[in-house]
């Protein structure tokens, strides 16, 4: 029994399966951030930030003759998807229904993957997160709808990558535009140009839709790092006649260390060829 | 002493690499206890002082060594991970730490966890 109260819900052993089964499912499909990314955690609910290791002089201490300085830290943001189950659906899974209706499951558990990985690649400002594609903005590298010039653009992100000393693997987080039209896109030769992409690439090609354009980002470790308190848990919110309020819930922060460990690839203007 | 590397009690042809590495550290870990043992012993029935005080100095040497054979098993092994986490450097007296484990597990932080965590070894799409 924990802060979840999942145990206060009119819910049997069988329907909580089917509901964190789905919630699973959902979640690893949509995350990106988590395949790419180093983990630390979970921490417990009762994690509220981590240490950044630096201190801020203040100018004033408490007494003369004595200095004084902050240690900086960088909390934890809870992020919490609620959602509704129709007790009749429910209550159907322990009768052996193998078409329960679990599509809000499904969407709360998306919604969430989808803040997590936002915040990881674009930043969220209000809970102090830098995001990957934020903190190497400089570095970003121009893409358009022209799919076939993809695999230079990559080459060149790799190429800047090890020029900022960062060795590989090397992975790409592709969002669902540029995921799609490299899934469509043949070379003149009729070789897939996601193929290409992958000889090119020594680690993973991630689909990521939390991302607008596309990133290169080395795995070797040590650059980005995602602090989780309570992993993805669903609990329970209360219940009135004919439905069950339930939410998803995390919390998290996450650091770029090292910012050169990724190149960004955002749309642009078409660039004249 | 306790059996030798060699001492497989399985054809080494159905042994993995990383179970015939654990056998031999658990033999070593072995050895060494026994060692500890045997100087234990001798220490304690020593009459001339200066011996006892060098059996004691390698006692404590096979101690040391014991202690590295052990922490690279806990690396290697999930299981004895999970169960020297969980009994060593307890303030509990050893026969309650179970149920206190036990007990922290049942009400802790991880329930209602879908236990997602880090999905790096998972390739992408």
């Amino acid at each position: 029994m924990n802060d979840l109260h999942r145990e206060l819900a009119p819910i049997d052993a069988t329907a909580w399966e089917a509901i964190d089964s789905e919630a699973k499912r959902a979640l690893k499909l949509v995350l990106a951030g988590r395949k790419l990314v180093d983990f630390e955690g979970p921490l417990g609910w009762s994690a509220s930030a981590i240490s950044l290791g630096r201190t801020k002089p203040l100018q004033k201490a408490p007494n003369d003759g004595v200095t004084a300085a902050l240690r900086q830290v960088q909390p934890v943001v809870e992020l919490r998807a609620p959602f509704t189950l129709s007790r009749t659906e429910i209550d159907a899974v322990p009768r052996g229904v193998k078409d329960v209706d679990l599509k809000a499951v499904t969407e709360a558990a998306q919604a969430i993957a989808l803040a997590e990985d936002r915040a990881v690649f674009n930043g969220y400002a209000p809970a102090s997160v830098r995001g990957i594609c934020e903190a190497a903005a400089g570095a970003a590298l121009t893409i358009t709808e022209d799919y076939e010039a993809y695999p230079g653009v990559v080459a060149k992100a790799l190429g800047e990558i090890r020029s900022a000393g960062v060795d590989g693997p090397y992975a790409i987080a592709l969002g669902p535009k540029c995921y799609t039209g490299l899934m469509q896109t043949a070379t003149k030769g009729g070789y897939p140009v996601i193929q290409h992409v992958r000889r090119l690439i020594d680690g993973p090609v991630v689909w990521a839709p939390a991302i607008d354009g596309a990133a290169v980002l080395s795995l070797r470790g040590g650059d980005f790092q995602l602090t989780v308190g309570r992993d993805f848990s669903i609990g329970y919110a209360g219940h009135a006649g004919a439905s069950v309020d339930l939410y998803i819930e995390e919390s998290f922060t996450f650091r770029v260390i090292d910012a050169s460990a990724a190149v960004p690839l955002v749309y642009g203007r078409p660039s004249k060829r | 002493m306790a059996g030798s590397s060699g001492s497989f009690h399985e054809d080494v042809a159905h042994l993995s690499l990383e179970t015939m590495d654990r056998h031999r550290a658990i033999v070593s870990i072995m050895e060494e206890l026994e060692a500890v043992d045997w100087y234990d012993q001798r220490v304690s029935a020593a009459s001339d002082g200066e011996l006892g005080q060098i059996l004691a100095h390698n006692r404590d040497e096979e101690k040391e060594h014991a202690a590295m054979l052990l922490e690279w098993l806990r690396r290697k092994d999930p299981g004895f991970e999970a169960q020297l986490r969980t009994y060593l450097f307890a303030d509990t007296p050893v026969l309650e730490i179970e149920a206190v484990d036990n007990a922290a597990a049942s009400g802790s932080d991880s329930e209602g966890s879908l236990g997602i965590g880090s999905l790096k070894t998972e390739t992408g799409s």
